[in-house]
């Protein structure tokens, strides 16, 4: 176990002892100088502060992932090797990255404040395999002086990797691996076990400590509350908890597994998770963001809710006291309040391997990408002949809870989706939930929306 | 693409270019700046009580009113803005400061700070402050023809209100100063400002020091739109006080969310209008009123304002025209200028009152617009002539060509004929836009141009780069008008000791004011070079040009260098100041008559969208534009602009939503909850033309100011989501609000059922 958090940056060791783990990368690399590296939200949605991480992929290679820095904790790259803007320039010969150039000369920077950030995601994606395309990847960056068609056009025009680029190069190798990491320091203390026992040790032996998994939820409100957090434990380097296994019927999806993961290993295999996936925050904050925070925060709006819902996944859930299943609609009790005891913790998520005979994901949002919803529906519908043997209608964003429409689903049964049976399931879905209005939506608008998707839902699916 | 990149495209590329926080945070140990904010809209302080906060790790003072040695009220026109209010007037206002070692611990000591404060009742929106009679102005009026004696004729008429909403700046560098002393005794204030000497003034101010002994610089920003014209004084006030205080450099710089909670943004607007018409859509007649709100202090409100009421006319011909305009004051944060200063709020109504009219005579709004358009020789409202009115024409019958605007309105007639729950809605709207600060003396800037003997160049002026080009285009005016090349220019940090009592770099005008002060500073320069290359080329001082880093005459030619070298021998001044006053404007406000511009921008845009009929959902398709530069300085530069402006004015108007609460906080307090264009809204199709042969005659080289108009060009994405709200909706007024978010839309789907 490491006391302190050294980490390699563009290439050199770096140490960060003594800093105190409340502490963002971001704020660590502005803090000693390392001023390339901007912040201009300090919430995730912008992406100035992107930086790229060296992850395994399979286990002999890597691949380069780029986050936000300013939603990890420092003590999350001990050990790990990180690049910043400042790194990119002229490994041999100063010259410019081809993703720094391509900026450069189709003008993709004006005040320049967003750049450094849409260079690491160029940058991170010059390296991918598949090369994901160019809006798809950049939907986690925002600049406000381009309108972005110049950042597309530099984004298009890179070619391919160089013979002999030293940033490929590192990519032949294994990732470093996440190890465990102890250590106290600025009156706070940080410890990210390497073992699911310790980690339910831990959490039985301190219930206050702050609990943390991808930290896009956990670490967005330490940066807006400013509150410092004396003790927090990471379940970032436990095997137990991420990963995805198939098991009789079931896919079993460890709770620390990344949206990032899930899309690539079930995105053909689950459709809801197809769709639910690239309407779901952005590539930058689906490295980091996994399915067990999503459902631990118990967010009325949480995107995964819904589906999972829709799917009747169950949840297992660990603590030094054992392990018990919860079926997903029994999981949230409140608003932000789930069936969690204060000694455990959500350790995986089971899905029916098989997928409905229609399933669909709707997300109401003042913008299409990148944004949370104002309501989200998942619907799934499973048919007998012409007739409907069994449907589930979920909500986010119409009650204090996620919720599924039970007396809609009730009408379905047994019947046609045509005009009659949609009027019924209107009718019953709408007079189901009280929605508030806030500064998403009215509550109106939302209450409008419980019926709308019923009916996109029978315009797209009804056969 | 013609013409020079971004100066520091490769700086931004690398990292390298540095801002004032980055600035100040690798220039050594210094305090940091947190405030306290004020958790009511109105209310009386009773007390503050920093004890719990002294005691708190790092923490070096707690500034409040008691440390200012000055004048504590600040404001650019009006001085209402206490830094340290006994009565706070929005949720979110500072009431003091705290400085510690760090950021984290003087948030962390800020937190206890308590304050006492009684609650009073607080005006929070237009309505409300109109019923209270809260104002911040008298009533502004233009008017032109006889619009009562209009009205009596009986044409057919229509009257409506619409609401206007504001704009978050959302610049992505947050609000940003950081103090220090010199080693003589002055204040170095480095600001993310657009107005440097109004930031000097107020830090001498608030310090109540002379001017001479502060100076501030702007190197560069993280974007700024409006919202570091007035609005960054008060951060480098804090700065510098804190730093007269403690004798320690001190940085502020607000996180999003003080940024987004503390600063004003673009006025929202309320208007009501009456509008008499032919059969044919003839405009005959129009009174609009115009109420915009201020927020709690005048800042710059009164101008833009005034800049509303020059712009209701947008590019058509109305005979009988009355806009009254007036401000309300509200316990809202300051609103303050954002790029277009009031005429994209009034360009709206207009085109909301041309919608309304077609949609009565049921043709289509491009056909209104184009009967009702400016000709030669026409005049505007306030009697200023339409020069090259011309262009409005020629800019729309060559767009609606380049764009196959009726083809495409077939064909999106057809698609939506056969999508019942889908309809695309297309647009096409024109944009005039007056160049000039509408205060008349604010119309000068200088230039400080150094020549050194190896014929490298200096160049100084009063203009701020905010990623608009600026000194892009200064540099190169500098190096056309010496005849070197772009690497020999430098172009240095803006600093009020340089070029003293400059104006705000705002309103569009920043090359037309300091490009023409460089370029008169070199032509002094070269005048006097082209006597020593004269002699030394054996030929008349007229017959020595210029150009490619030479020097040429009497079939010879000397490097730049060598002819800089031979006047410095010879003693001749290599450096010269340039100052230019734009000719020939002039506004009289109480007679509502003038020429207050220069000239006017013109350009059009067609956009088309999709709407989801289910959820009011929206997606931007397509656009096209054609755009009235002049002739351009820098392609890349004005392009970006124009498809940055128009991004920006697509979000203002579809997506960004600022809401408050109840109680006058914000709700809209972060990027997740005030959404900016993603890279989602910039439209698979985005075809930008420049307007070929549009010299204008009255700018520096016959370039045009491009930094506002384009913004209005989204109007057209408004228009075109209308048209498919129509397309749901068969005939009649289509009732849209602003911004149309997906709410909006729906709403205006099912106009009166939700
Ligand atoms: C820019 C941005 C966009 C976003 N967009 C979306 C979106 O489109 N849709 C959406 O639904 N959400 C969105 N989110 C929210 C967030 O990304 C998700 O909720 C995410 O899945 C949370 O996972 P995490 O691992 O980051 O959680 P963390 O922040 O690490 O944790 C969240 C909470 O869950 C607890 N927790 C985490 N894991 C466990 C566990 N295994 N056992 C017990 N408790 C646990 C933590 O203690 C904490 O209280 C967005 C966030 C950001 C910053
Ligand atoms: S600062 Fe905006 S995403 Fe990190
Ligand atoms: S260039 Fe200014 S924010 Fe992107």
């Amino acid at each position: 176990m490491s006391e302190g958090i050294a980490f390699t940056l563009n290439g050199e060791r770096v140490d960060g002892a003594g800093v105190d783990p409340n502490t963002t990368l971001l704020h660590f690399l502005r803090g000693s100088g390392r001023t390339g590296t901007k912040e201009a939200c300090a919430e995730g949605e912008c992406g100035a502060c992107a930086v790229a991480c060296v992850v395994a992929d399979g286990d002999a290679r890597s691949r380069y992932q780029v986050v936000n820095s300013c939603l990890v904790l420092l003590p999350e790259v001990a050990g790990a090797e990180v690049w910043t803007v400042e790194g990119l320039r002229g490994l041999a010969n100063g010259e410019l990255h081809p993703v720094q150039r391509a900026m450069v000369e189709h003008g993709g920077s004006q005040c320049g404040y967003c750049t450094p950030g849409f260079v690491m995601t160029l940058f991170a994606r010059h390296y991918a395999r598949p090369r994901p395309d160019a809006r798809s990847a950049i939907a986690g960056n925002l600049c406000r002086c381009t309108g972005y068609r110049a950042i597309l056009a530099a984004a298009e025009s890179v070619s391919e990797v160089a013979a002999g680029d030293p940033h490929a190069a590192r990519l032949e190798r294994p990732a470093p691996p996440v190890t465990a990491v102890r250590f106290e320091a600025g009156g706070a203390s940080y410890a990210r076990p390497a073992t699911l026992a310790e980690a339910l040790a831990a959490r039985a032996a301190h219930p206050d400590a702050a609990l943390l998994a991808g930290g896009t939820d956990l670490v967005v409100e330490r940066n807006q509350d400013g509150r410092h957090r004396e003790r927090w434990l990471s379940l970032g380097a436990i095997p137990e908890l991420s990963g995805i296994d198939e098991q009789g019927a079931e896919f079993v999806i460890g709770a620390c597994t990344t949206w990032e993961a899930i899309e690539a290993q079930l995105g053909s295999r689950v459709p809801l998770f197809a769709q639910l996936i690239p309407l779901f925050a952005s590539p930058l904050i689906r490295a980091r963001a996994t399915i067990g925070g999503n459902l631990c925060t118990a967010s009325p709006v949480g995107d995964a809710a819904p589906v999972l819902l829709a799917l009747d996944a169950t949840l297992d859930v660990a603590s030094v006291r054992g392990r018990r299943r919860v079926p997903v609609s029994e999981w949230f009790t409140g608003h932000r309040r789930s069936a969690l005891a204060a000694d455990e913790l959500l350790a995986a998520v089971r899905i029916p391997n098989s997928p409905p005979g229609a399933g669909r994901f709707f997300k109401v949002s003042k913008r299409e990408l990148d944004d949370i919803s104002s309501v989200s529906g998942a619907f799934a519908v499973w048919f007998d002949g012409g007739v409907v043997a069994r449907a589930r209608f979920a909500y986010g964003g119409v009650a204090a809870t996620p919720v599924r429409a039970t007396a809609a689903e009730a009408l379905l049964v047994g019947r046609r989706m045509d005009a009659a049976s949609l009027r019924d399931c209107r009718a019953a879905a709408a007079g189901a939930f009280a929605p508030i209005g806030d500064v998403r939506a009215s509550a109106g608008y939302r209450a409008a929306m419980v019926a709308e998707l019923l009916a996109k839902l029978w315009h797209e699916v009804a056969p | 693409m013609n013409g020079p990149r971004h100066e520091c495209a490769v700086q931004h590329a690398t990292g390298e270019a540095l801002y004032v926080h980055d600035e100040a945070l690798r220039s050594g140990p210094l305090l940091h700046a947190w405030p306290v904010q004020s958790g009511h809209a109105h209310g009386r302080i009773r007390a503050i009580d920093a004890t719990a906060a002294h005691a708190m790790p790092g923490v070096a003072c707690v500034l409040t009113g008691a440390h200012v040695t000055g004048q504590g009220v600040i404001g650019p026109v009006r001085h209402d803005e206490p830094l340290f209010p006994d009565e706070v007037s929005h949720h979110g206002q500072p009431v003091c400061w705290v400085l510690a070692d760090s950021e984290e611990h003087a948030r962390r000591a800020a937190a206890v700070v308590r304050v006492e404060c009684e609650p009073l009742p607080a005006i929070l929106s237009i309505e409300a402050g109109i019923a209270a009679g809260s104002f911040l102005t008298d009533e502004q009026t233009i008017a032109t023809g006889d619009v009562d004696a209009a009205f009596a004729r009986g044409d057919r008429e229509l009257r409506g209100e619409l609401q206007v909403g504001g704009q978050e700046h959302f610049y992505l560098e947050t609000q940003c100063a950081w103090a220090h002393r010199d080693a003589t005794g002055g204040y170095v204030v480095h600001s993310s400002t657009q107005h440097p000497t109004e930031t000097q003034s107020t830090v001498a101010h608030v310090l109540g020091l002379p001017a001479h002994r502060v100076v501030c610089e702007s190197l560069r920003m993280g974007g700024a739109f409006g919202g570091k014209e007035s609005q960054a004084n008060a951060f480098a006030a804090i700065a510098a006080l804190g730093c007269q205080v403690t004798g320690r450099p001190v940085v502020v710089r607000l996180d999003r969310r003080r940024d987004l909670t503390i600063t004003g943004k673009r006025h929202p607007f309320l208007a009501r209008f009456r509008v008499a018409f032919g059969a044919d859509g003839t405009l005959h007649a129009l009174d609009v009123q115009l109420w915009s709100d201020g927020g709690h202090s005048l800042d710059l409100s009164a101008a833009i304002l005034g800049r509303a009421l020059f712009h209701v006319d947008n590019c058509y011909r109305i005979e009988h025209l009355r806009v009254r305009g007036r401000v309300v004051r509200t316990h809202l944060p300051s609103n303050t200028a954002m790029r277009g200063f009031g005429g994209p709020q009034a360009m709206v109504v207009i085109e909301e009152v041309i919608d309304r009219v077609a949609r009565t005579l049921g043709v289509p709004p491009e056909t209104v617009r184009e009967r009702n358009f400016y000709r030669p020789g026409d005049r505007t409202h306030y009697g200023q002539e339409v020069r090259s009115a011309d262009c409005i024409e020629r800019i729309w019958r060559t767009l609606a060509e380049s764009s196959s605007f009726e083809r495409r309105r077939r064909e999106a007639h057809a698609w939506n004929a056969s999508h019942p729950h889908r309809k695309r809605g297309l647009a096409m709207t024109p944009v005039k836009f007056g160049i000039s600060f509408t205060t008349t003396f604010l119309n000068q800037a200088g230039a400080l141009v150094l020549v050194y003997r190896d014929g490298s160049v200096q160049v100084n002026h009063g203009g701020t780069e905010m990623g608009q080009g600026l000194h892009t285009k200064v540099a190169a005016i500098v190096a056309r008008e010496l005849g070197v090349a772009a690497a020999a220019v430098r172009t240095m940090p803006t600093r009020t000791d340089k070029v003293p009592n400059t104006s705000a770099t705002a309103a569009s005008s920043g090359t037309d004011l300091n490009g023409e002060a460089a370029r008169r500073a070199c032509a002094a320069i070269r005048e006097r070079l082209g006597i020593v290359a004269a002699a030394s080329l054996r030929c008349a001082a007229q017959e020595v040009v210029f150009a490619d880093g030479v020097v040429r005459g009497g079939g010879r030619e000397l490097p730049f260098g060598a002819v800089a070298e031979a006047a410095y021998v010879q003693r001749i001044p290599l450096f010269a100041t340039g100052h230019y006053a734009t000719p020939g404007i002039h506004w009289d406000p109480h007679a509502g008559r003038g020429e207050p511009f220069r000239y006017y921008a013109y350009g059009a845009a067609v956009a088309e969208v999709e709407v989801d009929g289910f959820t009011g959902m929206h997606r931007l398709l397509a656009v096209d534009i054609l755009h009235d530069v002049g002739d351009s300085l820098a392609e890349i530069v004005d392009r970006g602009q124009i498809e940055g402006g128009f991004v920006q004015g697509a979000g203002w108007l579809t997506s960004e939503h600022v809401v408050y609460g109840d109680d006058g906080a914000l709700r809209s307090r972060g990027a997740s909850t005030y959404k900016l264009p993603g890279v989602g809204e910039c439209p698979e199709r985005f075809v930008v033309d420049l307007l070929p042969r549009a010299s204008e005659p009255g700018a520096v080289f016959g370039s045009k100011a491009v930094g506002e108009p384009p913004f209005m060009l989204a109007i057209a994405v408004r228009e075109a989501l209308r048209s498919a709200v129509a397309a749901f909706r068969g005939s009649g007024i289509v009732e849209l609000g602003c911004p149309a978010v997906p709410e909006a839309v729906f709403r205006a789907i099912r106009a009166g059922t939700v």
